[in-house]
């Protein structure tokens, strides 16, 4: 009877991530607002010309076609910002949709290297790589609250 | 909207040269109708035919509605492309689509205020040269405000179904 216990006290953790698991692979995403904001800070370009060589924008963005695909770019310096052949006013945004998987070389003002590289990926399909791009997604967001930090 | 999309949208910058139409253009004039500009070279092998060929397709898919949409097409090489090659390049495509030129100056200062680059690049073993340049559409709303702006290679369908948005009930 102890044995039974203790096994069943074994079994409903691991029923728990086997369900939590299956529900990763297989529920559909969650599609809420699909834009994938940047935002390019007041102050960029006096950085910028004052030397600083920081990327206030990831180097790489990677967008998931019926997910997040979508890039939503808000310009907040005082300046105007190209974005590949954009021209973005100060205090104006651009939302630019992608709608095929795609890779995307933009040049960009707002980057030190002067370019930037836009992956869209296609939507998860159900099982493993719905599973791989929930957990990619975990690991992500740790890092960009990070990044803003 | 299939375009990316400017908010809040700004006026567009005035545009005053020369046209294929023999008579001087300005952007301002077409007010109350929906503009499209294309910024490309008559002597473009690939990219710029593709865009007027759907813009034509997308404008007749539009029906009547059509007669509201102007197409400007700007050229980034104002060397080659004179007003009476423009006009008898793009009636092609359709006989109502303008074409706009200028001098090298007049020019690069169109180029400049949308944020075009335009580069010149030499034809191996020939005395010709193309040109690489920005290949978006540029979408001006009846009011004059830049709207929206579509890559190169969508469909005519996604074109009319902006445009169609742009032009309003």
């Amino acid at each position: 009877m102890k044995r039974l216990r203790l096994r069943l006290l074994w079994c409903l953790p691991a029923a728990c991530v086997a369900g939590l698991l299956s529900w990763a692979a297989f529920a559909p995403l969650a599609a809420g607002s699909r834009d994938a904001l940047f935002e390019i800070p007041k102050g960029t370009w006096a950085r910028r010309m004052a030397g600083d060589l920081v990327d206030i924008l990831p180097q790489k963005i990677v967008l998931t076609l019926g997910v997040n695909d979508t890039l939503l770019l808000r310009n907040k310096d005082s300046v105007p910002q190209v974005f590949g052949p954009v021209l973005i006013m100060p205090g104006q945004d651009f939302r630019l949709p992608f709608d095929t998987v795609s890779v995307n070389e933009f040049n960009c003002t707002a980057h030190a290297s002067g370019s930037m590289k836009v992956i869209v990926e296609p939507y998860p399909a159900p099982g493993l790589p719905r599973l791989q791009w929930r957990l990619a997604q975990l690991t992500q967001k740790p890092r960009k609250a990070a990044a803003r930090g | 909207m299939k375009a990316g999309v400017f908010d809040p949208p700004r006026p567009a910058p005035e545009i005053a040269l020369p046209s294929s139409t023999g008579t001087p253009l300005k952007l301002s004039d077409y007010r109350g109708k929906v503009v499209v500009l294309e910024f490309g070279f008559s002597h473009c092998p690939a990219v710029c035919p593709v865009s007027l060929a759907s813009l034509a397709a997308a404008k007749q898919q539009l029906g009547a509605r059509g007669k509201d949409v102007q197409v400007l097409f700007v050229t980034v090489d104002p060397a080659r492309d004179t007003a009476e090659r423009l006009r008898s390049w793009l009636a092609n495509f359709d006989p109502g689509f303008v074409g706009v030129t200028g001098s090298e100056a007049q020019v690069a200062q169109v180029l400049k205020d949308y944020g075009i680059s335009a580069a010149k690049h030499p034809v191996k073993g020939s005395s010709e040269y193309s040109m690489s340049h920005s290949s978006y559409l540029y979408f001006i709303d009846r009011q004059g405000r830049q709207r929206a702006m579509m890559p190169f290679g969508r469909p005519a369908a996604d074109i009319a179904h902006d445009l169609a948005i742009l032009l309003g009930p």
